[in-house]
């Protein structure tokens, strides 16, 4: 099944091209041809997997390619590498990736331009898979761009509102800006390394350090350069502006780009080029650091919003700083165990909210309210969801959560109980947000009567794929149960770095303060939200100034407006002001008044008369005449 | 025939090139300047003679050079003529300082 595997992203490709090309005018041809292939994408990985770990553990790194391009000395492949960690990959993104696109077909079915929506789809999924399964630098940065690309095209899919051709703008130029210091390291790794093969560079960077060819901060600088695209992609901060912004595109994307394609793809890259990272404590350090911070950051801000998607869009970027965090503090598999559950339940968060879209055609969480007497699938999905994400166990959160805390918890780099303490608030206000979401959408009297009356439950296209994932985000945990460690022994960096616990109540007993924290934050959410003895409203009032704070998102995007309204634009004017003032006038302009002006001068020889030149030919000739013979 | 020595008709030579030149950038009439042109040519003619007796009258390199600027100088005395001729009915006289309509 192995060699197979390059068809997992020539598939996909295949099929938008041929949606694109032949079939974009039938909706119901272009879905199923899109969903049958990705159908078969899973099972291949499936089938990959089965194989992969029939296989004795050192030898479960497969690669193969051919050359694409020859550029003496330069050589550039495209390839495939199968090994846990892109088998683990496979296996989300094609999963979660086929139920979006069959959970599209209910979102999406009345929209005219469902054909170019699948398209869109497949050639977002074939660019993931080939970042995936890329064996070499260069290929991940085609898929990367790729990547990029149809995020671009898929957040402005209603390009008519003006909002959705904006955010997808942003999302672009975000993009852009961490792409230009990916692209800078992959240009320095192959000039240092003069490959771009994952494995060539691995061994190289791991004997360089061995006997000291390489200082650590040159290659961590590497590592940075290659962290500056994976903050763009999984939307770190300062970089994290464009994902809530992406909430324009339709809600099954958001699904898409939130748990599988997009924001993974810089979680997976750091994990793929992890010995880059691990090589400089520094690297690890400004890694951590920035997830930590964005963990917390994200979280404070989703507390203030109301805007149902975008609540859910700060808690992925809350996540994804758990990740980010994870990776850094040596966390390899738990970071790694932390996409693998957060794409399961984001996605069915995600497409959960959908379906309360499809239902209320709103995103206002004050508009809607005592939605689980009508769509009681989507609620008891929705609920399943965010108690994962909120880390309450046995679900699925609660495992990959607290391998993380675990693992900052053990790890030595700069003043981690910092990190440590701020992972476990993150995760209080992780569950106090998400349960503020899900008691005023789902609980409680009806808001907006009009809409209330009109919403009902969604089709089987849309309610499968929430049970399914709603089953995944109970399961996926289980994964690394206690004693078994499954995952941990299966991704793995170096040697499996396993749990203290060997046992459930073991782990139960060790992670109490996150539970406590967990159940804190649902509780003190039910106060203000379900049992209202606590009134939200006076707390916004008591405490104006930080509601204001979290409610604009701490002012980042008006900040970045005025960075480029007064910087960039203040550099440009003075630039133009050089432009106008010494490039035209002074040294255009002045060039052509110095050529009359010596026009002028030379005119002056010019007499006219004919024996004047005839007297200089013969002086001249004099003269040289002289010369010579002198 | 050795008699005369070889400096001689260098002198000669010479003598006429410089009279040549003095017609060229003296005279204003331009029929004058066309004669000390015409001069410069016989004078530069009867160097190649000359060096050609003294050094090797067997190669006819010499001769057949003169035979040219002779050829050369007829054909370029047409034109001048034709020249003079059209310049002096366009302004009525061959002054040569009456023409200088290219002045910069």
């Amino acid at each position: 099944m192995i060699q197979y595997s390059w068809l997992i992203p020539a598939m996909p490709a295949l099929a938008y091209a041929l949606i694109a090309i032949f079939t974009r005018k039938s909706k119901t041809v272009s879905a199923i041809i899109s969903i049958l292939t990705m159908g078969a994408c899973f099972a291949i990985s499936v089938g990959i997997f089965f194989e992969l770990i029939k296989l004795d553990p050192a030898n479960r790194v497969i690669t193969f390619g051919a050359t694409w391009l020859q550029i003496a000395p330069w050589q550039a492949n495209v390839g495939v590498l199968i090994d846990p960690l892109s088998v683990n990959m496979l296996l989300v993104v094609t999963l979660i990736s086929l139920l979006v696109q069959i959970y599209s077909w209910g979102y999406m079915h009345e929209d005219e331009r469902c054909g170019t929506y699948y398209a869109y789809l497949s050639l977002f999924t074939a660019s993931m898979l080939l970042l995936v399964v890329s064996n070499n630098y260069l290929q991940i940065f085609v898929g990367w761009e790729l990547v990029g690309l149809c995020s671009y095209l898929l957040i402005g899919f209603w390009y008519f509102k003006p909002e959705a051709a904006n955010a997808a703008k942003k999302a672009f130029v975000v993009n852009r800006i961490g792409d230009m210091g990916f692209l800078m390291g992959v240009v320095t790794i192959g000039m240092v390394f003069q490959t771009f093969d994952f494995a060539q560079v691995k061994d190289m960077v791991t004997q360089g350090m061995a006997n000291g060819t390489y200082q650590g901060a040159y290659i961590a600088g590497i590592a940075l350069l290659l962290f500056c695209g994976a903050m763009g992609k999984s939307a770190q901060f300062p970089l994290h502006v464009w994902l809530p912004d992406a909430m324009e595109g339709p809600t099954p994307v958001s699904a898409l780009i939130h748990a599988a394609t997009m924001v993974a793809a810089g979680v997976y890259m750091v994990a793929r080029t992890y010995v880059l990272f691990s090589a400089d404590p520094l690297a690890m350090t400004v890694v951590a650091y920035i997830g930590g911070f964005t963990a917390i950051f994200a979280a404070t801000i989703a507390l203030a919003q109301d805007d149902i998607k975008r609540i859910l869009a700060y808690s992925t970027l809350s996540q994804l700083g758990y990740m980010v965090l994870s990776l850094g503090v040596g966390g390899y598999t738990s970071g790694m165990f932390h996409l693998t559950t957060h794409a399961c339940f984001k996605a069915l968060l995600f497409l959960g909210s959908g379906s309360v879209i499809h239902a209320v055609h709103n995103q206002d969480i004050w508009k809607m309210g005592g939605l689980s007497k009508k769509m009681s699938i989507t609620t008891l999905t929705f609920a399943i969801g965010t108690l994962a994400i909120a880390g309450i166990p046995p679900l699925a959160g609660f495992f990959s959560k607290d391998a993380i805390l675990d693992a900052v918890k053990d790890s030595n780099i700069w003043h981690h109980e910092i990190l440590y303490y701020a992972a476990v608030f993150t995760a209080f206000l992780t569950a106090f947000y998400m349960f503020r979401l899900f008691f005023v959408v789902f609980t409680g009297e009806a808001r907006d009567h009009h809409a209330y009356d009109h919403a009902h439950e969604s089709p089987i296209s849309m309610t499968l794929p929430l049970m399914i994932l709603a089953v995944l985000s109970v399961v996926v945990g289980w994964l690394n149960w206690p004693g078994v460690d499954a995952y941990s022994k299966f991704v793995s960096y170096g040697e499996a770095h396993l749990e203290g616990a060997s046992n459930i109540w073991q782990l139960l007993a060790q992670s109490w303060l996150s539970i406590v924290m967990a159940v804190a934050g649902i509780l003190l959410s039910a106060m203000f939200y379900y049992w209202k003895v606590l009134s939200a409203e006076k707390m916004a009032e008591t405490f104006k100034p930080v509601y204001l704070l979290l409610k604009n998102k701490y002012y980042v995007d008006e900040f970045y407006t005025w960075l480029v309204d007064k910087g960039l634009f203040g550099l440009s004017s003075i630039l133009k002001w050089f432009d106008d003032e010494v490039v035209d006038d002074g040294m255009v302009d002045g060039t052509g008044w110095v050529a009359r002006k010596m026009g002028g001068l030379f005119s002056l020889t010019q007499t006219g008369y004919v024996q004047n030149y005839a007297l200089v030919v013969f002086g001249a000739v004099a003269v040289i005449f002289l010369l010579v013979s002198f | 025939m050795n008699s005369i020595p070889l400096v001689h008709f260098l002198y000669l030579a010479a003598m006429l090139f410089g009279v040549g030149v003095f017609g060229v950038l003296a005279r204003k009439n331009a029929i004058s300047v066309l004669m000390g042109i015409e001069l410069m040519l016989n004078a530069v003619n009867i160097n190649f003679l000359a060096f050609a007796r003294y050094w090797n009258w067997n190669s006819l390199t010499g001769p057949v050079f003169v035979v040219f600027v002779i050829t050369i100088a007829a054909a370029e005395a047409a034109v001048a003529l034709a020249i003079i001729i059209s310049i002096y009915r366009h302004l009525r006289t061959a002054n040569v300082d009456d023409a200088h309509y290219l002045r910069g």
